[in-house]
């Protein structure tokens, strides 16, 4: 009965691994590769921290699946009479200890970039991008105005989506993450990005969108009965289309139906501002 | 209670151990309100058992709808839902994980390790007649009751039950019209979970007294048994902990009912009400809850933990390996386990700084579990391992501890955690956990106690037919899990296929329900042979096991008192296979020759 009870767990810990090899072959792993420069070093990070602990878990299990099948009973033999090893326990101790304190600083830096302010890109914290609000169970998203900078509080000339956001590609963004109502969870998981919006708070949040592309964005904390529906998308696209695309939203906004002068002033802005970047 | 006299009742009664004080107390007295802390700890167990199978039935409608959105659910689906047509609605879906996460934390896990084992076994495994405080020990598991009608009430109330998930952040669970659950659900959840933390402090000042006064002589602390150590570090962590939940429970309650600004930002416009008025801070309640919380997750698998080095020894049939390490590491995670509640909160917008020092002090917390798992492998080591019942769901233990301590370090490590932060991933770790870890312990515990409990052994066959149901049942609902929230599907989500980059999961999803619904069902082969050995069962002697602790020196079931002499302690719990006699064990109370007497001072 021993052997069928070693081979039992060895089963288990062999499907395991197999189920974690064959997995991506389905799709059934990461949303793709990731799609910003920092999304790539997390995967890496994970999949570093992957070996480690798949290492341990063979480890751990060929033992196991060892000890049952070796000292099974009706061997006619007496237990060991030992009551432990300091050696053993020190070995043990300090092998695992090394491992786990070099994983913990070895991702310190990445965290670091994500999160620290100061490491931020400068230019984009001074121009973030749009200021996102999270409120049951949409995101609604302000641009400034072409050419303009985000102001704390709303401008008249401001811009407005909901659940529509829309950055460049190719350098990193900040965007303003707030919640009007309750906690919601600012995640773009192709892009490796997630962020609490918090009431009360307003939270920088930078990525870089390494490819234009469509995005979905996730809300990831629970935040009432349609939070499953609390779906947004991120679309990422050059920098000549996103100007492109704030002077259309801009138009539709301002366009009373009757002149199409404003919508005329805010060309001229633009392509002012367009000129003053370049 | 009973006036104890070794001489009077001590050969007399041993083979009818209900002889002595049976006409004294009737029916009420002994099996209702009992003080007797074998009872007590039986009344908790049954009562667990009866509310696992209540928590697991809302988690298999949690699965129906992960796997079947929208579709109505087979035979019951009308009877609950007929106004919707049999489906499940998304505000009774929150209502469905929030709940289902209070009755396996609040009224399965923590008080089946420290109510129904931490009861029946520190008295008995100490050579105490019975707990310090009888009384107060009654009243902690009557406590449990209130707490019960709360949570059920709170399904007929307007609104319906709490749906602001099990760890209740506001402004979700402050504001009433965020939630339907935040009418008067979330009220009566506050008042619930008051209830139970009562209880459990009841639970943790008992044993703590027991343990420190009522140890028979020669019982010095390193000659306890792992489960008492864990049990009492675990009332420790309680007695430490708790206040901190009760207390931000009450400004919980307060900001519901009394308008009070704990944790409500001003200028929130929720359904749109009115904005409220304040200058609360929603994370304020997270650094409290987790405080306790993130302990509590320890409170839930030491006990577990202490239960399966026991059981190992005995059926290694060889000495627990490092015995004082076991014992430090307990306290080492218990001691850590106050210092990372942060890695709860890393994306939670906290300042930065704190998420590299949680990272360290959680990554830390990984090293004494490691050793502990170290430790039981050394004890199988060598052994002469018998594979009963109560030994294999221990195994089991091993290995799902490993998978549950490993998956911890993807969520330690703060840069992954942004990723799989709130995915199923998290789902899988804490599964792992405590259905994993502490589950298998307690049905370990059930199968091998439950002689001493009863008088009569639980059927073997049907022993290992459920513990094999349930492992390949909970493997397979389990392990995908981790999968899922590497491919980035987010929990509490009442349909994930609504983005498409999760649509290509839903057929993995089908097969974890129905293993879900495997491993639900199976739990009724546990049921039944409980109560079937409960009649039928093999009839057994004192020591059925040949294990050396002092509760097997009882007699089976043990009467009022527990003992029919005071024992007299000589040795550890672990000297099995020992060279000094000629049995493969040896113990605590028996007096070899050379054995140097009790330190009977010693308390």
């Amino acid at each position: 009965m021993g052997k069928v009870w070693s081979a039992f767990f060895v089963f288990w810990a062999a499907a395991a691994v197999g189920l974690c090899w064959v997995s991506p072959h389905y799709g059934w792993w990461l949303p793709g590769e990731a799609a910003s420069p920092l999304g790539t070093e997390i995967d890496d990070l994970f999949h570093l921290i992957l070996i480690i602990t798949a290492i341990t878990f063979i480890g751990t299990h060929a033992v196991l699946g060892y000890v049952l099948w070796k000292f099974r009973t009706g061997q006619n033999r007496r237990g060991t009479f030992t009551h432990g090893s300091h050696n053993l326990e020190v070995i043990w101790t300090i092998v695992p200890a090394s491992i786990m304190l070099f994983i913990s600083l070895y991702q310190m830096d990445v965290w670091q970039r994500y999160r620290v302010k100061s490491t931020f890109d400068q230019q984009a914290m001074r121009a973030p991008v749009a200021e996102v609000t999270a409120r049951q169970f949409e995101w609604r998203i302000r641009y400034p105005a072409p050419g303009k900078v985000l102001k704390d509080m709303p401008q008249p000339d401001d811009l407005y989506t909901v659940n529509d956001l829309h950055v460049p590609e190719g350098r990193p963004v900040v965007i303003k993450l707030r919640s009007e109502d309750v906690l919601h969870s600012f995640f773009l998981p192709h892009l490796r990005v997630k962020q609490d919006a918090v009431p009360g708070l307003v939270i920088p949040v930078w990525f870089e969108a390494l490819h234009s592309g469509e995005y979905d964005l996730v809300c990831a904390e629970l935040c009432g009965w349609g939070h499953y529906k609390m779906r947004g998308r991120l679309t990422a696209e050059r920098e000549a289309d996103f100007q492109a695309y704030l002077k259309k939203l801009s138009e539709t906004q301002f366009d009373d139906g009757v002149t199409s002068q404003p919508a005329e002033a805010a060309e001229d802005e633009n392509s002012q501002a367009a000129e003053d970047e370049s | 209670m009973s006036t104890l006299n070794p001489a009077a009742h001590g050969a007399a009664s041993h083979d009818h151990s209900d002889a002595h004080g049976h006409h004294e107390i009737g029916f009420v007295r002994k099996y209702l309100f009992s003080t007797d802390h074998k009872m007590i700890g039986i009344q908790f167990l049954f009562t667990t058992l009866f509310l696992m199978l209540f928590g697991g039935a809302l988690a298999l409608a949690v699965r129906w709808q992960l796997a079947f959105p929208w579709k109505e659910m087979p035979i019951i689906g009308n009877m609950l839902f007929s106004g919707q047509g049999g489906v499940i609605s998304p505000e009774f879906y929150t209502m469905l994980f929030t709940m289902h996460a209070t009755v396996m934390i609040f009224l399965v896990i923590i008080p089946v390790l420290a109510g129904a084992f931490g009861n029946f076994l520190i008295p008995l495994q100490i050579g105490a007649d019975d707990m310090a405080f009888p009384v107060l020990n009654m009243l902690s598991y009557w406590f449990m009751w209130p707490a019960m009608f709360l949570f059920g009430l709170s399904f007929f109330v307007e609104g319906g039950a709490a749906a602001a998930g099990w760890t209740s952040y506001p402004p979700l669970s402050v504001l009433k019209g965020a939630a339907p659950g935040s009418l008067s659900g979330q009220t009566l959840w506050l008042m619930g979970i008051t209830f139970v933390g009562v209880s459990s402090m009841m639970g943790s000042v008992n044993y703590m007294t027991t343990i420190i006064n009522m140890r028979a002589p020669g019982m010095t602390l390193f000659r306890m048994p792992m489960t008492i150590w864990a049990m009492f570090v675990t009332a420790i962590l309680q007695a430490f902990a708790l206040p901190v939940l009760t207390a931000a429970g009450f400004m919980q309650l307060s900001d519901r009912v009394f308008d009070t600004t704990f944790f409500k930002p001003g200028g929130l416009i929720v359904n749109n009400a009115e904005a409220t008025i304040g200058g609360g801070q929603a994370l304020l309640w997270q650094h409290l809850f987790w405080f306790y919380s993130h302990p509590a997750v320890y409170i839930m698998v030491l006990p577990a933990m202490g239960i399966v080095s026991d059981i190992l020894a005995v059926f290694a049939r060889k000495p627990l390996f490092g015995y004082k390490p076991m014992v430090y590491s307990l306290a080492a995670i218990a001691g850590l386990g106050f210092i990372v509640w942060g890695h709860h909160m890393f994306i939670s917008g906290m300042n930065p700084a704190l998420g590299m020092t949680f990272m360290v002090s959680t990554i830390m917390i990984a090293l004494p579990s490691a050793v502990k798992v170290f430790n039981w492998l050394g004890t199988l080591w060598g052994g002469d391992i018998q594979f009963t019942t109560p030994s294999i769901n221990c195994i089991a233990f091993i290995s799902m501890f490993t998978v549950g301590g490993l998956s911890g370090i993807f969520m330690a490590a703060v840069p992954v955690d942004i990723y799989i932060h709130d995915t199923y991933f998290i789902v899988a770790h804490f599964h792992y956990v405590l259905f994993g870890s502490t589950l298998f312990a307690v049905f370990g515990g059930i199968h091998f106690w439950f002689p001493k409990m009863f008088g009569r052994m639980m059927h073997e066959g049907w022993g290992k037919v459920h513990f094999v149901l349930s492992f390949i049942g909970f493997n397979c609902t389990f392990f995908p899990m981790h999968i899922l929230g590497v491919a980035g599907m987010p929990r509490r989500l009442a349909d994930p296929y609504n983005y498409p980059y999760l649509e290509h999961l839903l057929p993995l999803n089908q097969f974890m329900t129905m293993s879900a619904m495997l491993m639900g069902f199976t739990q009724l082969i546990l049921i039944a042979n409980i109560f079937y050995s409960l009649f039928y069962g093999k009839k057994v002697g004192r020591n059925p096991w040949n294990a050396n602790t002092l509760e097997w020196t009882a007699p089976s079931p043990p009467g009022h008192g527990n003992f029919d002499i005071l024992p007299v302690v000589y040795r550890g719990p672990y000297e099995y296979a020992s060279p000094l006699v000629e049995e493969d064990y040896l113990p605590q109370t028996r007096y070899l020759p050379n054995d140097t007497g009790p330190a009977s001072t010693h308390h």
